[in-house]
């Protein structure tokens, strides 16, 4: 550990491409030892699970990695500087893509809040960025590349940012400011200087740091996830959801985002099992609306956020963004 | 010395508290911490991230949890600021 901390990172970094590389060969030679008929459910579900776990944590562990450095160039304070003062449709376009960038967690919701709006930042352009932060995060994009290819993640990606940037943008056109808390008005803290700039060393630091704490905490749902996915991949028949969440069946989108609102799981659980869906006979569209309503919309955030506004705007912003997931839904299914 | 803990009550402001704690042991006279969880006094020290950390009166860490070490180096830091002032 006594290592300088570059020294180390080269280290890392030649570690994991050795790893990354190794990954094929090693679960070929595994799979090839199990002694199952290899057209088997269980060697099926057994060698998804081998092929897959070891993947997606190694691209966990290096996007997070990278991201948790980029994190350091960014603080709520400077985003909430660069937010003020700027209009209605190009603050919401700026706060979407500060929101994927901005550390963020869903318990700091609250002070959040409370310091964009003293600031004078817009309601509609808040909203832009606590709708971008929590759906579009690393977690969901790493699982998106790693099981679904980058195209998916891009995708995924773009149409969130289009959804907060127009849920924002609705919200403000709105006016809802009444709806705000009074005792949030009230609130007149000073502001701090900010902290000093991190050495080069210091931000490598703090991306090893990310990795620890957000991969340590995910990574048994990643597992858990694709550990369920495996079953659904060997065990349930082609085409079997079809019925249920293909394109023919026009309710699956609206009851798709209904279930997934309460349904409270982070994203390391859930798209492993919805890419299950998907092979079995899911449409893309129904999917990306599920997996938004479930990790963009969650109830516990929702609940944090009513301390600070009042229910009938909650009741907008849940519905404002839901409408956007279901039109993203049709999109989708529409088109492919 | 008074310490305050500024959080909801989510994890990262409980490993905090403990650390604070921790780091703490020992010191004469010993400090005083008190965990904040209401939002209104949080907001009120214009921290836009919890879990926070007030000496004095004075924020001294917002959004992070460090390790026990660090606190000590801070607490002390503090408290020979405040020395050389007084």
């Amino acid at each position: 550990m006594k290592l300088p901390r570059g020294t180390y990172s080269v280290l890392f970094l030649t570690l994991w491409i050795a790893a990354y590389l190794s990954l094929d060969p090693l679960a070929s030679l595994f799979v090839a030892m199990l002694p199952l008929p290899s057209s088997s459910h269980l060697a099926e579900s057994i060698k998804f699970f081998v092929y897959e776990v070891p993947k997606v944590l190694l691209l966990l562990v290096i996007v997070v990695f990278v991201v948790g450095i980029i994190r350091t160039y960014f603080s709520p304070e400077r985003t909430r500087r660069m937010l003020a003062g700027k209009p209605l449709f190009a603050g919401n376009v700026m706060a979407a893509g500060l929101g994927v960038v901005t550390p963020f967690c869903s318990c700091s919701a609250v002070p959040l809040f409370i310091g964009f709006v003293e600031t004078g930042i817009p309601l509609g352009v808040t909203f832009s960025f606590l709708v971008a932060a929590p759906m579009i995060n690393e977690v969901a994009l790493v699982l998106l590349w790693g099981l679904f290819g980058w195209q998916t993640a891009l995708l995924y990606a773009s149409t969130g940012l289009v959804i907060a940037i127009t849920a924002g943008y609705v919200i403000g056109k709105l006016k809802v400011e009444r709806f705000i808390e009074d005792w949030v008005l009230a609130v007149h803290a000073e502001a701090h200087p900010d902290d000093a700039p991190l050495r080069f060393e210091e931000r490598l630091t703090a991306g090893f740091r990310a990795v620890r704490e957000i991969v340590g905490k995910v990574w048994p749902y990643v597992v858990a996830g694709i550990a369920v996915g495996a079953g659904v991949h060997g065990f349930v028949p082609e085409n079997f959801l079809a019925g249920i969440m293909g394109k023919s069946a026009w309710w699956a989108v609206p009851v798709s985002v209904l279930i997934g609102i309460p349904l409270y799981s982070n994203a390391a659980g859930i798209i492993p099992i919805v890419h299950a869906l998907l092979e079995k006979g899911a449409s893309l569209g129904t999917t990306l609306a599920f997996m938004m309503a479930v990790i963009g919309l969650s109830l516990p955030e929702t609940i944090i956020l009513r301390k600070v506004i009042k229910l009938p705007l909650i009741a907008i912003f849940v519905s404002v963004v839901g409408f956007g997931i279901l039109v993203v839904g049709y999109l989708f299914n529409a088109v492919y | 010395m008074i310490i305050k803990v500024l959080g909801p009550g989510c994890m990262n402001c409980k490993t905090l508290e403990r650390r604070t704690r921790e780091a703490t042991e020992g010191l004469t006279p010993p400090p005083v911490i008190e965990k904040v969880e209401d939002y209104q006094q949080i907001a009120s020290y214009g921290i836009m991230r919890t879990p926070g950390l007030v000496i004095d009166g004075q924020v001294v860490l917002s959004g992070s949890v460090p390790s026990v070490e660090a606190l000590k180096a801070l607490i002390l830091q503090h408290a020979t600021q405040a020395g050389t002032k007084a």
